[in-house]
Parts: C-alpha cells; sequence; structure tokens
C-alpha cells in the first residue's frame, strides 16, 4: 500500500479537545485506546464483533442527539468527541453502577472488567436494587457457569456464534428477563458444547470460568507455547503454579487468531497424570510380553523393574547393536513420532540412518496422509498443502470431503465456518453427516468407498460442461487428453446409483467449484485411507489443476494434517524414502550431500513403511526396534497381527510418557517428557513453523526426549553434542533449503514463520505455485483414476461397512487425552455410531452394549443413534483401548501410497 | 418467564446436545407445509407450530432447528423473546387451549381492566388462561379483552364469559371494507399504473409529497419525499418494509384505516415502489390485528387477481408480541427471521436495511395518504393545519372524553380544541386533568398545558412529542403517577434486553417509582442515562413519563 493512500485513508478528529489521527477501520474506542485514552467498555473485546450494547463506552460526539458508543462508531473527518466531559461521564458511570448492582456479591474471577471500571470510577455500591440471581450451573466438567455475575454483554454469545461458530449459546427471553441460554435453555453439560471454552476466553465478569476455581488461583508465569494436539497449530499460553498448568489461554496466532478447542484449553492435565512413567524401566526377567496379565498402565512394576538412566540406556543400545551384529542394519527399525519437534524427528531420524545404518524409520504419517502425499508429489511435485486455512476466507466455494474437520481439526473448522456464514458456498462430502453439514450449502452424503465415482463425475462434468481453464491446462500442466479420455464413461447420471448422489447435485456442486473466482479444497482420511487413497486425491488434484484453482489466494489443495507436528516430522526426514526437506534417499545427489554433511556413508535404498515394518518383525526380518511417542498396538490396522509383530521382537526400546499398549511388548522403557516440558518447533498443517516452550519440569527422572536420543545415538558410537532444540535446528537449517531463512532468533520474535522461506527477509510463502510447480518441467501432471472397490466389501456375513477416526475430545490412541480428567469426561466409554434405524432393527437402544465383529476381531462398546450415519454402515472411534477399533480394521494397501485401509471394512453388528 | 422444567441430563453413550426426534419432526413438516425452509420464515413456522399445538414444545423447536438447519439455541431465543410464542421444555406446564388476553395499558386500566382481570381470573382459575397484555390497538372502546383471537371491546366479565362459553375464538373480521373494484371506480389505481407508464409521473410524485409536507407517521416525522429521493439513489435491489405493528399504547389508526381502505394504502405500496425502485414489499402487522391480516390477504389476492400491469411481491409478515418490533431496525430484524433487537445506527435502514440492502421503510398511515395528496394536490394537505402547521393528522383519541376513536384533524390543533371539536367534550364528571400527546412514550402534559399546538417539534421545549398522534386524556379522576407507572411497567416489558440503560434502568424505574415518594434524584439520573444512552427510542423516550410526572405532578410524588 502506497503512503499516500495511508494517509487518504486517516481521519483526524478531536478527542477530548485533543487533535488525535484514526486509521482506516479504526473505532473512536480504539482510536483513543490507542493515544492512552481509557474509555469503560464491557461487551467491547478485541476480536469479536461488536454489540455496542452495554453502553459503558459511550462519548458525546458534537451535534448528536444522543451519546454513541465509541467501540461501534468511526470517527469521520472533523468529528468533536468527548469521552470525559461530564455529560458522558455520567452516562458511563451509572451504566457502570446499573449493572454492578446487578452483579451478585461473590466474586469468581481475578480479571473482572466489571470490577476494573467501577474501581476507575471509584464506584463501591449501586444505589440500585438487584435482580434476583439464578443459580450456578456446574454441569459441565470444564465450564463453570455463574450467572450470578452476568451482565448480558452477549461476548460469549459472539465467542460462540460468530467465532467459532459452534452456535450453541443464545441471548433468550426480553428486557430484564434476557438471560444466555445453552440450546433450549439446557444445562451446558447437556447441551451441545463442545467446550471450546471461546466462551470462558470472551467472558469479562467470570459468569463463565474454567471448573474447579482455578480462575482464581495466582499464576507463577505465563509461558507462550503451542497446542500439542492436531495439526491447526493453534498458539496458546501456559498458565502455571508450583509447576502445574492451572489453565490455558489462546493466544493471538495466526492459525488460530486466539481461539482454541476443547483439547487444545482443557487436555493439558495428562501431564501430570499419576500414570507417568516417571523412571527407567527393564522388563522384568521372564516376564512375557503381550497385553497380558501383567500388563497394567497404572502400575509398570508388574512387567518392567527399575533401572538407573545408565543401566536402561546402556540395556537398550546393547540389545540394538546385538540385533545388527546378528542380522545387519536392516534387522532394524524405528518409528519415530508426529508428536515430537521437529528436532526430535531430525535426531531421531539421523540416528536410525546413520546409527542403525538403514533407512527403516517411518511414522504414523504413513497412516494418515501417506497416500495424499504420493498423489500430490506425482501430479504437483510437493506433498504438503498448496494454502493455508486462512485462505478459507478468500475463497467463493470450500468444498470438504472426506474429513470432520469440526471434530478433528476443530479449530481449522471455525474459519471454513466463518467463510460459509460470510457467504462463501460449501460443499461437504462425507458419508457421515458431521455438525459441519449445517453450515454446508450442499451435503453430499456419498456411500462410502464411492469417492472415485462421486470425483470423476465431477471431472466429467466440468469437461462436459466446458468449465475447464484451458488456458491453465495448456499452460502450467500435462496429460489432460487422458484424463478427457479416462472419464468419459463417469458421467454423473452413471455414477448417480454408485455413489449415492444425484446427478443434477454433482453437476451444480462441478460447476460451482470450477465457476468460481476461488475455489478451494480441503480434504482428510475420509480420502486417504482406503486402497484407492492415492486415486482419491489424484482427482481432488485433477480438479484444482484442470478449472486453474491452485496458485491463487483462496484456490489450491489442502490435505489437512492430523496431529501437531506430521508435516514437520516428514519434512524432518522422518520417512523410509526419503531424507529431510524431501529429497530421494535413492538420488544419489542427496544422498551424497547427506553423507557429507552427517560424515557417514548412507543407505541408497528407500526403508520399509509402517506396515511393512510390522509385517517384517512378525516375519523375523525385523528383530530390534526403537519407538519414540509411537503406539503402533493400538494405531495400526489389524491389531492382532501387528502386536504379534511387535511381540516376535528380540528388542525393542520404547520413549514414551505412558505405559501405552506398545509398552506391553517393550523390553526397555525410557521416561520421556510431555510436550509441555520440553522446547522444540513444530510445523502445522499450513507449513507454519512454530516455536513450543517449556512450560514444566519433567516429573521424577523423566527425561527431555533431545537428550534421550542423544546418550542412544552415544552408545550407538555416534558423536553428538546438542545442547538445546536450537543447535538441532541450526543443523538442519544448513541441510533443508526450504527453511534456511529462519533463524532460531527470528522464530523466538515471530513465533511462527511460514516455509518456503529461503532468506533472512523472507516472510514465508503462504500461497505456494504461483507461476509453476515443483517438478522437472514445472508443471503439474493430470493422473486419471480408475473405479476400485475396497479390499473387503460387506457380505451376508459381515453386511456392514465399519468406518473409524477420531472423536473431539480424544486424541490418536487416547494415551494422553483419555488421561485429562475434562476430556475423559466428556467422552468416558467408547461408543459405535450407527443410525437409530440400525440400532432399533438389532433391539438395540442408545446406551445399551453393541458387538461389532469383522474377520479379524471384535470388540464390545455402547450404542450411539446416530442420525448421520447412512444406514448399513457404523462408525468407532480408534482410541479406547478397551475396545480398540484397529482389532477389526482390515491392513490392505494402497499400491502407492502403502496406506492401510482403515476407513473401510466389512463387520457384522449386533446387541451384545 | 423462567424456565422451570426438569433439567436434561446426557444420556448413556448419546452425543452432544437433543436429538431430534422422528415423529416431532414429521409433525412440524406437516404443521409448515407449504413455507420455504429458510431462517427468515423461522417466525411464520413458529406461529403454524404454535396455532396447532397452542405451545411450542422443547421436541418441536429441535425438530424446527434440524429442519431449517438453524442451531436450537437460535430458534429458542426467538421464540422465546416473542410474547404470542409459549415454550414449554420437558416437565413445563403447557398452558391452557384458550388464553384470555386482556389489555393492561393506560386507557383500559383507566375503563377497570385491573378489576376485570381480577375478576375473570377468580372465575376461570387454570382453565382457561388470563393473560396481561400491552395495548391491542382498541383504545376506543377500553377495557378491551381478546378471548382467543376475538376482541371484545368495552369488555366486562359477563361478555368475555358468554364468548367463551360459546367459543367464539376467531377474530371479527370488517366486512364493509372498500373492494378492489369501488376503489377503482373512484378512479384507483389510476395514479399507480400513471408512474409505471410515465417516469415523468413517477418524478413529479416526489416533488409533490416534497411540497406537501408529508412526514413519516409512525412517530419519527421524516420527510417521505426525501425519504424516497435518499432511496432512489441507493444501489440495487432495494426493498421496502411497511411497518403496521402498531404498538404504541394508544395508537390505532393503521388499524382504522386498513380495515376501511386497504386499498389506498396498497397503492400508496406501489407507487412508491414504482417511483423508487423496488421489486419487493414486505408488510410487517402486528398479531394482534388478524383481522388486518386477513383484509390485507383478501385484498391483495384481489390485486393480484384483477390488477392489470406487473405487481411488485407483496409479502405480508406476521408479528408475535413485541412493541419493539415497531422500531424500524428491529421490525427489519423480525422479518428477517430473528429476535426483534434495534440495530446500532450507523448504518441507516435506508442504507443497510432488510438483508443487508437499501430499504424503504414507511409507517402504514403515511403510504395512505400519498393518493390523495398527489390526487388532490400537494396544497390541499399542506394548507389543512392551524396555528401555522401543515396538514393532517390522524389521532386517536381514547381516555376521558366522549368520543374516543380516529380523528382525522388539523396539524397544530390544541388538545383542547380536540377534545370539544371532535371528541364530543370531557366525560360526564370528569375534568381534564392531564394527556399522554403521543402514547406510552410521548411524555404527560397538565390541564395548563391544552392549547399547546398539537404536531412534530411542537412539544419538544415540553419534554414531550407528538409520535403517532395517540392522545389519551386523563381526568381529575386519575393520578398520574398510576399512569407513569402503568407505561414504565410497559416499557421493562417491551424492553428488547439489548442495552444495559433500557434493560435495567426500566426494571430499576418501576421499583423506584412505587416508593410513595419518589428519589427524584436518583431518577432524574436513570432517566439521564436512559435517554442518553440507550440504543432505540424505547429506551430514549421511556423516562418521559418519569420526567413529566416529576416536572408537571411532583405533588403527587413528594412527600405532602
Amino acid at each position: 500500500m502506497s503512503t499516500a493512500t495511508d494517509i487518504s485513508d486517516q481521519v483526524s478528529f478531536t478527542l477530548n479537545d485533543q487533535p488525535v489521527t484514526a486509521t482506516s477501520g479504526e473505532t473512536i474506542l480504539q482510536a483513543a485506546r490507542r493515544n492512552g485514552v481509557d474509555i469503560p467498555h464491557l461487551c467491547y473485546a478485541d476480536g469479536l464483533a461488536t454489540a455496542g450494547n452495554c453502553r459503558a463506552c459511550v462519548v458525546e460526539i458534537e451535534g448528536e442527539r444522543v451519546l454513541a458508543p465509541s467501540c461501534c462508531r468511526a470517527p469521520s473527518e472533523g468529528m468533536k468527541v468527548s469521552s470525559d466531559n461530564p455529560r458522558a461521564r455520567r452516562s458511563q458511570s451509572l451504566v457502570l453502577e446499573l449493572l454492578r448492582g446487578e452483579v451478585g456479591d461473590t466474586s469468581h474471577t481475578n480479571d473482572s472488567e466489571l470490577d476494573h471500571w467501577c474501581d476507575h470510577y471509584e464506584l463501591e455500591q449501586s444505589r440500585f436494587g438487584g435482580r434476583h440471581q439464578p443459580a450456578g450451573d456446574l454441569s459441565h466438567p470444564a465450564i463453570a457457569v455463574n450467572m450470578e455475575s452476568c451482565i448480558q454483554c452477549t461476548r460469549c454469545v459472539r465467542a460462540c456464534r460468530e467465532e467459532q461458530n459452534n452456535d450453541v449459546i443464545g441471548l433468550a427471553f426480553r428486557g430484564a428477563h434476557a438471560q444466555i441460554v445453552f440450546d433450549l435453555g439446557d444445562d451446558m453439560g447437556a447441551s451441545s458444547c463442545v467446550g471450546c471454552g471461546e466462551c470462558v476466553q470472551a467472558c469479562p465478569t467470570g459468569a463463565l470460568m474454567p471448573a474447579g476455581n482455578v480462575g482464581l488461583n495466582p499464576i507463577d508465569k505465563k509461558v507462550d507455547s503451542v497446542c500439542p494436539y492436531c495439526g491447526v497449530g493453534c498458539l496458546l499460553t501456559y498458565h502455571v503454579k508450583d509447576n502445574e498448568i492451572q489453565y490455558v489461554t489462546g493466544r493471538n496466532g495466526p492459525a488460530n487468531k486466539g481461539r482454541l478447542c476443547v483439547k487444545g484449553r482443557y487436555g493439558f492435565d495428562y501431564v501430570s497424570h499419576p500414570d507417568r512413567l516417571t523412571q527407567p524401566m527393564i522388563r522384568k526377567e521372564g516376564v512375557p510380553k503381550g497385553l497380558n496379565e501383567f500388563f497394567d498402565p497404572t502400575d509398570p512394576s508388574k512387567m518392567f523393574r527399575p533401572a538407573t538412566w545408565d543401566e536402561a540406556l546402556d540395556h537398550a543400545a546393547q540389545g540394538l547393536k546385538s540385533v545388527k551384529d546378528s542380522s545387519g542394519s536392516k534387522g532394524l527399525a524405528g518409528f519415530g513420532s508426529a508428536k515430537g519437534s521437529n528436532e526430535e524427528a531430525y535426531l531421531f531420524q539421523k540416528l536410525v540412518r546413520t546409527g542403525f545404518g538403514t533407512n527403516n524409520v517411518d511414522h504414523c504419517t504413513r497412516l494418515c496422509h501417506a497416500s495424499s502425499v504420493a498423489a500430490l508429489l506425482e501430479g504437483i511435485g510437493s506433498g504438503a498443502v498448496s494454502n493455508q486455512v486462512e485462505d478459507a476466507a478468500h475463497a467463493e466455494v470450500i468444498v470438504v470431503i472426506g474429513a470432520n474437520p469440526t471434530g478433528n481439526h476443530p479449530v481449522a473448522a471455525t474459519f471454513i465456518k466463518n467463510a460459509a456464514r460470510r457467504g462463501a458456498t460449501l460443499i461437504v462430502m462425507d458419508p457421515r453427516r458431521t455438525e459441519l453439514a449445517r453450515h454446508a450449502k450442499h451435503f453430499l452424503q456419498f456411500k462410502a468407498d464411492t469417492d472415485v465415482a462421486l470425483l470423476n463425475a465431477m471431472i466429467h462434468t466440468i469437461i462436459d460442461e466446458n468449465l475447464v481453464d484451458e488456458e491453465f491446462i495448456a499452460s502450467r500442466t500435462n496429460n489432460f487428453e487422458e484424463l478427457k479420455e479416462r472419464v468419459k464413461d463417469f458421467s454423473p447420471e452413471e455414477m448417480a446409483p454408485i455413489c449415492g448422489i444425484e446427478a443434477d447435485v454433482i453437476r451444480a456442486c462441478a460447476r460451482a467449484y470450477a465457476a468460481s473466482k476461488a475455489s478451494i479444497i480441503f480434504w482428510g482420511m475420509g480420502i486417504s485411507q482406503h486402497v484407492h487413497g492415492t486415486d482419491n486425491a489424484r482427482c481432488l488434484i485433477a480438479l484444482s489443476l484442470m478449472t486453474g484453482q491452485i496458485g491463487r489466494p483462496g484456490t489450491g489443495l489442502h490435505p489437512l494434517r492430523g496431529q501437531n507436528n506430521v508435516q514437520g516430522a516428514s519434512d524432518a526426514g522422518l520417512i523410509p524414502m526419503m531424507l529431510p526437506d524431501y529429497r530421494r534417499v535413492d538420488n544419489a545427489e542427496a544422498s551424497e550431500f547427506f553423507s557429507r554433511y552427517w560424515h557417514t556413508e548412507l543407505d541408497p535404498n528407500p526403508g520399509l513403511t509402517v506396515v511393512e515394518i510390522m509385517d517384517k518383525a512378525y516375519e523375523g526380518e525385523i528383530r530390534g526396534m526403537y519407538i519414540m511417542g509411537e503406539n503402533p498396538a493400538m494405531s495400526d490396522p489389524d491389531l492382532n497381527h501387528s502386536r504379534a509383530g511387535l511381540a516376535a521382537l528380540d528388542h525393542m526400546v520404547l520413549q514414551d510418557i505412558f505405559l501405552t499398549e506398545t509398552a506391553a511388548f517393550a523390553d526397555v522403557l525410557l521416561p520421556a517428557s510431555a510436550f509441555p516440558e520440553k522446547t522444540g518447533t513444530f510445523s502445522n498443517t499450513d507449513r507454519r513453523v512454530q516455536v513450543g516452550r517449556q512450560a514444566l519440569d519433567c516429573p521424577g527422572e523423566a527425561r527431555q526426549d533431545l537428550w534421550i536420543i542423544q546418550e542412544l545415538a552415544k552408545r550407538l558410537g555416534l558423536d553428538w553434542n546438542y545442547p538445546e532444540a536450537k543447535d538441532v535446528f541450526e543443523e538442519m537449517r544448513g541441510a533443508m533449503p526450504s527453511i534456511a531463512g529462519m533463524t532460531w532468533e527470528r522464530l523466538e520474535t515471530e513465533h511462527s514463520i511460514t516455509y518456503p522461506c529461503e532468506g533472512d527477509s523472507d516472510p514465508g510463502q503462504g500461497v505456494v505455485f504461483i507461476d509453476d510447480f515443483p517438478t522437472a518441467d514445472g508443471r503439474g501432471r493430470f493422473v486419471p483414476a480408475s473405479l476400485e472397490s475396497a479390499n473387503e466389501l460387506p457380505d451376508t456375513d459381515y453386511p456392514f461397512v465399519l468406518i473409524t477416526g477420531r472423536q473431539l475430545e480424544h486424541w490418536h490412541t487416547g494415551s494422553m487425552t483419555r488421561r485429562s480428567q475434562v476430556l475423559n469426561a466428556i467422552e468416558p466409554e467408547p461408543v459405535v455410531s450407527a443410525h437409530p434405524d440400525d440400532l432399533d432393527k438389532m433391539g438395540v437402544v442408545e446406551g445399551g452394549t453393541i458387538k461389532v465383529a469383522s474377520r479379524r476381531g471384535e470388540v464390545v462398546a455402547l450404542a450411539r443413534a446416530d442420525r448421520g450415519m447412512r444406514p448399513g454402515e457404523v462408525f468407532i472411534p480408534f482410541c479406547y483401548h478397551e475396545a480398540a477399533a484397529n482389532l477389526l480394521t482390515n491392513a490392505a494397501l494402497d499400491p502407492v501410497g502403502k496406506i492401510a485401509e482403515v476407513k473401510y471394512c466389512a463387520v457384522r453388528v449386533s446387541a451384545a | 418467564m423462567k424456565n422451570s422444567g426438569q433439567k436434561r441430563v446426557r444420556g448413556k453413550g448419546a452425543g452432544k446436545g437433543r436429538p431430534v426426534d422422528p415423529a416431532a419432526q414429521a409433525e412440524v413438516s406437516a404443521a409448515i407445509a407449504g413455507i420455504a425452509l429458510q431462517r427468515d420464515h423461522l417466525i411464520e413456522c413458529l406461529h403454524r407450530i404454535q396455532d396447532g399445538y397452542k405451545h411450542l414444545s422443547a421436541r418441536h423447536l429441535t425438530a424446527l432447528a434440524d429442519l431449517l438447519h438453524l442451531a436450537p439455541a437460535e430458534v429458542y431465543e426467538v421464540a422465546t423473546f416473542y410474547h404470542h410464542f409459549d415454550v414449554v421444555r420437558e416437565g413445563e406446564q403447557a398452558p391452557p387451549d384458550l388464553t384470555v388476553r386482556v389489555c393492561d395499558s393506560v386507557s383500559c386500566s383507566l375503563f377497570g381492566a385491573e378489576a376485570l382481570i381480577n375478576n375473570l381470573e377468580s372465575q376461570y382459575g387454570e382453565g382457561v388462561r388470563i393473560q396481561r397484555v400491552p395495548c391491542v390497538g382498541r383504545c376506543d372502546a377500553a377495557p378491551v379483552a381478546v378471548v382467543g383471537q376475538n376482541a371484545i371491546g368495552h369488555a366486562d366479565a359477563a361478555k368475555v364469559s358468554a364468548a367463551v362459553e360459546k367459543g367464539h375464538e376467531s377474530a371479527e373480521v370488517s366486512v364493509d371494507w372498500v373492494r378492489y373494484e369501488a376503489y377503482c371506480s373512484d378512479g384507483g389505481y389510476t395514479l399507480a399504473r400513471q408512474c409505471l407508464d410515465d417516469p415523468a409521473v413517477a418524478e413529479s410524485i416526489i416533488e409533490t409529497l416534497d411540497s406537501s409536507g408529508l412526514r413519516g407517521l409512525g412517530g419519527a416525522g421524516f420527510p417521505a419525499g426525501r425519504k424516497w429521493r435518499i432511496l432512489k439513489d441507493q444501489p440495487a435491489p432495494r426493498l421496502m418494509a411497511v411497518n403496521i405493528d402498531e404498538g404504541e399504547p394508544g395508537t390505532f389508526k393503521d388499524r382504522y384505516y386498513l380495515e376501511r381502505d386497504p386499498h389506498r394504502f396498497l397503492e400508496g405500496v406501489l407507487i412508491a415502489a414504482q417511483v423508487v425502485g423496488i421489486d419487493s414489499c414486505y408488510l410487517y402487522v402486528r398479531d394482534e390485528y388478524p383481522g388486518v391480516i386477513e383484509i390485507l390477504n383478501a385484498a391483495i389476492g384481489e390485486l393480484k387477481a384483477q390488477y392489470p400491469a406487473p405487481l411488485p411481491e407483496l409479502i405480508v409478515r406476521r408479528g408475535a408480541g413485541a412493541y419493539i418490533c415497531g422500531e424500524e431496525s428491529a421490525m427489519i430484524e423480525s422479518i428477517e427471521g430473528k429476535r426483534g433487537l434495534p440495530r446500532l445506527r450507523p448504518p441507516y435502514v435506508a442504507e443497510v436495511g432488510l438483508f443487508g440492502r437499501a430499504t424503504l421503510e414507511h409507517n402504514c398511515e403515511t403510504l395512505y395518504w400519498v393518493r390523495d395528496i398527489v390526487d388532490n394536490g400537494a396544497d390541499w394537505f399542506a394548507n389543512q393545519g392551524r396555528r401555522g402547521r401543515k396538514g393532517l393528522r390522524s389521532f386517536s383519541v381514547s381516555g376521558r372524553v366522549n368520543k374516543p376513536g380516529v380523528h382525522l384533524a388539523p396539524a397544530g390543533i390544541s388538545l383542547r380544541e380536540l377534545i370539544d371539536e371532535f371528541c364530543g367534550g370531557m366525560l360526564d364528571g370528569h375534568s381534564l386533568y392531564a394527556y399522554f400527546p403521543g402514547g406510552a412514550s410521548g411524555g404527560i402534559l397538565p390541564a395548563a398545558l391544552a392549547d399547546e399546538p398539537l404536531d412534530f417539534d411542537t412539544l419538544q421545549p415540553h419534554g414531550c412529542f407528538i409520535g403517532s398522534a395517540a392522545v389519551m386524556v386523563l381526568s381529575d379522576q386519575d393520578q398520574v403517577r398510576d399512569a407513569a407507572l402503568n407505561t414504565l411497567k410497559f416499557f421493562a416489558h417491551e424492553s428488547c434486553g439489548q442495552c444495559t440503560p433500557c434493560r435495567v434502568g426500566c426494571d430499576r424505574a418501576t421499583e423506584l417509582m412505587q416508593e410513595a415518594v419518589w428519589d427524584q434524584t436518583l431518577l432524574e439520573e436513570l432517566a439521564t442515562v436512559m435517554e442518553d444512552a440507550s440504543i432505540c427510542g424505547l429506551g430514549q423516550a421511556a423516562p418521559n413519563p418519569i420526567r413529566c410526572t416529576i416536572k408537571y405532578f411532583p405533588h403527587e410524588v413528594e412527600d405532602q
């Protein structure tokens, strides 16, 4: 923006007889505050839409009959405003006095804004009578509702409705009876509240507070950090007292704008759970491996004996060395974690590659987006997102397919819902009708497994109706003719009976997507976790390339990343075929670079992937493993098989914070650091590298992971010395051009930097592929997809389809969230979601027990009636060890991405 | 008002929130059949369910929310905002099938509403709900009771009982309104068609309105011609919203005209739409006027069937018992299917109004006069005033006079002239003591000021305004403090609850006004913050009766 524009956008006015300049869009209140003039305000909060209802901020504007709310009024040129003359002050003060009289005598917060402004006016008591005080509502595990402190400012309503778009809170009734309500005036705990706590963060008077009065505790320190859960990467602040987190608030990060979800805000107490591993341990002689009678997550001593760090590390290293001596490097493998930092991922893969001498290193990305990444690399040369979540704000059409962001990426979902509310066309395609569907203009509840039929029908329509971007296709892509030929037989009319969506709806969506000025696609594991996952993603890539909906703000392809650092772990080389920055291990140039950089010879052969490693362990070819923070005994498909693989290992070293199911197969346990106990960088779904900072000390003898990896490395003969995370990051920067411009100092001050960031002054590039794609010839490539069915289809023995996934409250295998009091209180027991008609047919009522069996195993869980399910399909979250969904799932792999088909298998469902 | 039902708890295994009951959904679908499932139809959907089931159950609200793709809270807050909806949660008692609404506003109170209510309550107990309601727009027949939708003027317990027993619960609809053909035979709709054919006519109409001095007759008095000009300059598509939410206590002129000559009003709508360039016109009628709604629908039906030229879309919307929806921006919110919360201005509704579009908003009566002014010439209208004032005013007169009713009188007429020349004088045995010149919100003047000209702008020096020209006359047998308290209770009942000065202020004021001796200092402070800092006219004007009582009738509220 030019300087000239800046000046013309400025407004000069007088405030209390002083000349003041306001910038464009600034209100009187904001300009006043910037100039050091305090005006009381309660219903106004930065970042929330204005309501102007409390009237504490009224000011006199010369020439106007009545006072004006300074929070809602923009000054105009030459306006004369008084915020401190007797007339303005009389109203400000009396409004505060009226509200003072309204609220009860018990204070629920140390930071009441009403108290603050009453103090400002030296108002101690109100001359006005009060109201009949409503009763408190303590029904919600996370949030205390103290309506006696409510001043009806509606900040909570706006936070719930306009920010988070959860629409749980309303202002019901009228006049003096006006009251904040949840749903139909229900208790908060019985309402549809998702516990994001945005209302708590917004409330100025303590009417909504964290449960248990923790808001009244004094705080020792505040630590700015990042959320440890999903890939959205919300910045937050830990409020700490006596080495315990008291509560968490959202911080104004680029990916969250101060927002959080229930996990980020309330799921922090797992770190101080009594189940934490606090000393190194070694398996007791003669105790068999497995989820047997010796396995007790609350008491590791039944299976393990305590050891000193030296003893445990020596034992861990010795076991790995023995395998290497007997079976060679190929007998070893490592699973790193998408929950660890970039620095941990980098050191872990470096340890496996240089210490073990193999590329058998992988992590759960394999089970998440491996197929998406494969298709993206093949089609456009890069596996990362082309545009950030915030681009939803610039999109006219937003497609969300195979994803449940309100559950799994809740804060990202808020921006998508914001966009829909603003008027963007939201198209949601999913076999399950999840909450996001309510906000969609088109909701396509297609039959599970028919993604390609649906998407190819859209591609067909765009070609058929000549909605393609011919210039983009001609100048920036290859192979369009092959796609055109392939989709000839995929008319919406022919695909409609296959995918279960009417042809005209498919056509309408295709038109909307192709014709809009900017269309963006978000997808999740509903796309990727199929044997045709790569094909599914190829279709999405084709849609964007053929319409030119990529390379501009508000367009592009965004696979929503599941874990907080799944992007960063992959970037750092925690995958078997790629070195850091996606340089292939079998590329001579890359191999030579890293050999020199790491002063060692590297294996030129791609290593094995997660499921392949489990297979090889089962077959006895992999004999030793180092697992850090992963829980394959819960997360892998066909658990009985993978657990048998783990049990067959000669030696397994597990580094974790809890005795996970995988620990039941470990020989050595190395007690590690939880997220708030360490410092490191984490890369979110948007390619934003963000700093997590240590807020707590590790409990007992638990140690930081970077230290543990290095101690193990030393014992494997590696001469490493990285005192802090920044020392590791510095080495990464030297090997990864995409982050070369990110110095640690920049990260410390900027908190979040997007890559590619190639130089010190590079602000980071949110939108990529503007001019070309990072492929050999700079062009994108169409790869047509064919119709292929799931590996295991329903039949008369197993007539239902099982879909697995996550729940809002629980994270991955539940090891952290099920040990969080709030999260576990909201979703305490395993459930099977099924259409109520299906439950009726089985004679099961909601809350009754239900048995789900596949050819591989069976689980029993509570029935949940969910009209969002298609009849014939059931859903189980995979976080419950007592009903582990992955006992049922099918390990059949996508041939390209090597991802297992955990989204689809055949099951039998009956009353238990 | 508050929830008193059972607490809902989340069931074992259940997801969050209230599940939709398929049976309830089927019932709601049947009730709202024919209504497009869009947000702005929410209030009409609630009406259909309320009409059919006599209340709104939680299960129906949940099902309706699902059908409209709204959150339950969004439906609940609207349903609980409007007084004509009875939300019944689990465990709460549904109201009896029949409700008798008894007006307890100023004029009806003067004529024994309180006794009538007590009488009916003791007579009916639980079987029939006797509900106190604010003005139902029939003050010339005070006291008024409404059995179901059947309004009974000069009501007493016997008349009400007779209606209840005979099941006379439907609105009595006037039958002698001027039909389309009769209206046309008198030259009706000629002007509307002329301005359709000839743009010059359209332009000249604005000039005529300018020189006639026609001002908005809902109370604010904005010059009509100027408003049309402003709207013409706004980007299309523009909308029209007509305010027939005649809720100001004491006002019944719009009902009077629509029950007699609806086409004269509709021609005004067509002319405005044509001149300004508007395709859709929303006519928002208060729910207390079922007869008017029926007549308007019938007249629009005639128009659609017989009008020889294209018509703009004419959409009748039904309020649901909320005085605040007579406030222009609150009415727009209500038409959009939301709670009637006045909007903050700027932006003004002329620029950003209904559905975010430029909106021409008018009171019904303003449009009613357009044809006559153009046909008879601007001067005809302008020359009718007294004391230098211009035009005619439709005074709704009630209270202690011999001939209450709508009296079309010159602007600038005095109260004394109005009573003597139009209202047949004071009732026998009553002498003039005080009067409300402009409904509940226009303040209260003493008999000593009965010679002031009644018009826009003339009463401000006395702390009053004429507003919708609803004149309520009090006599020496009445107490102003009672009437003032009555109005503040009304404002407290009708405050939308959005802003602090009005929500809390009205409630606190009614408490303070019930003291034998008023704390005048505190009430004056309260009045100041209400006037200065409330969002809309309701809160800003609500202190007028307080201040007038202190100013003109201090003997009633001071230590004797």
